[in-house]
């Protein structure tokens, strides 16, 4: 084909990538491609898009490539919900979230509960008791003060709630159009009083994978509160704290717990992702036992969208050996917070790295990172 | 989920594969044509290929309108897109195609205005509420998505709004069915038909296929009962010698297709005399633009475009992809140069690309590749 210019972009990238060797059969094309995805990553793009906050491949890459690089430390290196830290033999938890949701006020909670939550679910998936947050405002010139006030009021629940106290703060305020309303970062220092070690590499073929209620609850409520949609329906945001449930989970199986893991960005399929890579294990769900409201199925049908890809801000997912299996769960079951909770899966040894969801049509197919950002501004 | 569930039950499709399975003739082997993107999608999203015997391949067709989009058209519209009056507005699968310099995310990340919509009405509402910019729609896709472009130009016209025009990349099926036909390397059994395209202009259009060309056709829908169904009934037309087009879809899919949509369709745009596509080159009369009388709306009148072709890059073998002569895994840059995250063609970019479907979702297969090693049973645990 003639033409008057060519892509420069793409033969750069092709002559950075490998090309496919002679054997061009799926077995071997299939090991390559398992071989190129643990690679390190790379920043390529000369901007940040959405993309790079959407939770999926290109936040991962992004804090890879750019963060860890320049941060690198052990505590860091694990990537967890929080960094488990130990000082003079006290086993603590660290972690901080900013939170930039749109619209501020949704059905089941605003941007004050989330972040209060958020950070507190950081802590209880590091194992640990949470005892001190801090909160920092980005505000808007212009916004307005009674909305503020609400905001505060519903941190300042949901942190008796949590039994927790807000410590420390700041307060910065930038032009008009700078920022949309208000952000808020929070940070939290909880302490690890169970001795479980909790870490997404310690996922073992045979354990059982349980999440603790239906999932995507919050993103599909987002996304509908927004009014873009012109979609209608009866949900509310899952936010809530989770640190009880996790302490029940922890009772109730002992060092049997490998990893907890809260859904929020990137959904139920992301965590499961880190968990199979980072542990080296296949991941096999089954579709028909994951929970999901009616209504979240409907409106993510229609906007061709994956619940398991789906925030949630009040769910978790726990990996357990398959002995103590009954007994996390019905200890999650036993719970206010944790009635809908099921197993959905389980942990195999192969293909290493990789997630599988059992259809329920009766096929097999791979539930992969999320690549681009169908749902900015979830969190 | 009522209404969809029943079309995803695994038992009926266990039997449906049964039934396929016993029409295979001993050593023959089968290849159909899924057309439409929006099938390759839903096989792959539920395994649908774990249902079917060895000796069926399904073909990926050309029917994923972002991936038949050459990247000279993505370059014009993004060169509209930087006009600093302009907000462009796309589907959201437009939003990573890549165009020679970048994708309209990269525009957007470089300060272009460009919003995704889920309907071009939304675009509509956009340009209404900001009368001092003017807002294009990015238009993509086959019949199904033409008459809704058609009618919002329309209503534009009724509302006399002249902040508003459409950026139109409108092609048509058969010219590229046509075309994979007259290919020399493909042989195929049979097609499964576009179900949604098919909403809009019927059955009919489709007879030649059988009656000319000698291959069956079934209109299908998009859940994936409707596929198995449909590749049934395409194995018992071989097995009874028969040679027809037939439409699974009858319950959205009229024989006589939409004659309204048609005719708005008819009303507003004509055929192009050439259109390029992706892969597949130029196809006469494969593609529609805005008439004369809706020029106003018509943003290749309305802006300086580059109108320049891309050439895609060497070892970008989508077209191979497209047209069927390859699996995408034979492709020599699949999954490695590229990949969802960094795609180098069309294909490894929409949902419905053959390339993403079988990357994001296909890439492992039980049954095809590794029916060796058993799956863990289903987790069962309880009080």
């Amino acid at each position: 084909m003639s033409s008057d210019v060519t892509a420069g972009w793409a033969q750069d990238a092709l002559d950075r990538a490998p090309r496919q060797g002679p054997d061009r059969s799926e077995e071997a094309v299939l090991a390559r491609i398992e071989k190129v995805r643990r690679r390190r990553p790379r920043v390529r793009e000369e901007r940040i898009t959405l993309a790079h906050g959407a939770g999926g491949k290109a936040t991962a890459t992004l804090i890879d490539a750019v963060f860890l690089e320049a941060f690198r430390n052990p505590a860091l290196e694990r990537l967890g919900d929080g960094a488990a830290v130990e000082v003079d033999g006290t086993r603590l938890a660290f972690t901080t979230d900013s939170y930039v949701v749109s619209p501020l006020f949704f059905p089941g909670g605003d941007i004050g509960d989330l972040a209060v939550n958020g950070t507190v679910n950081d802590l209880a998936m590091c194992g640990a008791r949470p005892l001190w947050l801090s909160a920092g405002f980005v505000l808007e010139e212009g916004f307005a003060v009674a909305e503020l006030e609400r905001i505060v009021a519903s941190m300042a629940r949901a942190a008796t709630a949590a039994g927790v106290s807000i410590v420390t703060g700041d307060t910065k305020v930038v032009g008009r159009g700078k920022a949309d309303g208000l952000f808020v970062t929070t940070a939290g220092v909880g302490v690890r009083e169970r001795p479980t070690v909790l870490d997404a590499a310690a996922a073992r073929p045979g354990d059982v994978v349980l999440v603790s209620g239906p999932i995507g609850d919050h993103g599909v409520t987002i996304l509908i509160a927004r009014g873009e949609l012109d979609i209608d329906a009866d949900l509310a945001s899952d936010t809530a704290p989770l640190h009880e449930l996790a302490a029940a989970v922890l009772d109730a199986g002992g060092d049997g717990v490998r990893v907890l893991r809260d859904a929020t960005r990137g959904g139920v399929a992301t965590i499961l992702n880190e968990i199979a890579v980072a542990s080296d294990v296949a991941v096999v769900v089954d579709e028909t036992t994951v929970p999901v409201r009616p209504e979240v199925a409907g409106a993510a049908e229609l906007l061709g969208i994956d619940p398991l890809y789906v925030a949630c801000e009040g769910r978790m997912v726990v990996v357990v050996d398959a002995e103590r299996a009954p007994a996390v769960l019905a200890a999650m079951t036993d719970r206010p917070d944790g009635t809908e909770a099921v197993a959905i899966g389980r942990v195999a040894d192969d293909p290493p790295g990789l997630v599988l969801l059992r259809t329920g049509f009766g096929g097999t197919r791979i539930v992969d990172v999320l690549v681009g950002d169908p749902l900015p501004r979830i969190c | 989920m009522k209404y969809v569930d029943e079309f995803r039950d695994g038992d009926t499709a266990r039997a449906i594969g049964t039934r396929i399975a016993a029409l295979a003739e001993p050593g023959r082997r089968y290849a159909f044509m899924e057309v439409c993107g929006g099938h390759t999608h839903t096989i792959y999203k539920h395994g649908l290929e774990d249902h079917l015997p060895a000796s069926i391949r399904l073909v990926h067709g050309p029917g994923c309108p972002v991936c038949v989009l050459p990247m000279g058209r993505v370059d014009d519209a993004i060169a509209i897109a930087r006009d600093p009056d302009v907000i462009m507005t796309a589907f959201g699968d437009m939003m990573r195609v890549p165009g020679s310099d970048g994708s309209f995310f990269d525009a957007k990340a470089e300060g272009a205005d460009i919003r995704m919509v889920y309907s071009p009405l939304d675009a509509l509402k956009i340009a209404r509420a900001n009368p001092e910019r003017r807002v294009v729609f990015m238009a993509i896709g086959f019949e199904t998505t033409t008459p809704s472009t058609a009618m919002t130009i329309l209503r534009a016209a009724r509302e006399g709004l002249e902040n508003f025009s459409v950026f139109c990349n409108h092609v048509v099926v058969i010219p590229p069915m046509t075309a994979i036909l007259d290919s020399p390397d493909l042989r195929l059994d049979g097609f499964i038909g576009p179900g949604h395209v098919s909403t809009i202009i019927g059955c009919e259009p489709y007879r030649f296929i059988a009656s000319e060309r000698g291959k069956p056709l079934v209109v299908a829908g998009f859940e994936p009962l409707d596929i198995l169904q449909s590749i049934h009934q395409l194995m018992v037309q071989l097995a009874e010698g028969r040679c027809e087009v037939e439409n699974q879809y009858g319950r959205v899919v009229p024989w006589d297709g939409n004659r309204r949509a048609l005719e708005v369709v008819d009303e507003v745009m004509e055929l192009r005399d050439t259109f390029e596509w992706r892969g597949l080159g130029w196809i006469p009369e494969s593609a529609l633009q805005l008439r004369e009388a809706y020029a106003a709306f018509d943003a290749e009148r309305l802006f300086t475009i580059p109108g320049r072709r891309v050439a895609d890059p060497k070892a970008c073998q989508c077209g191979d992809v497209l047209q069927g002569a390859l699996e995408p895994w034979e492709c020599g840059v699949f999954g490695t140069a590229c990949t969802p995250e960094t795609p180098i063609g069309t294909c490894m970019v929409s949902s419905e690309g053959a390339c993403a479907a079988y990357y994001n979702y296909g890439r492992f297969s039980r049954s095809r590749t590794r029916g060796a090693t058993a799956l863990p049973d289903p987790v069962v645990v309880g009080r």
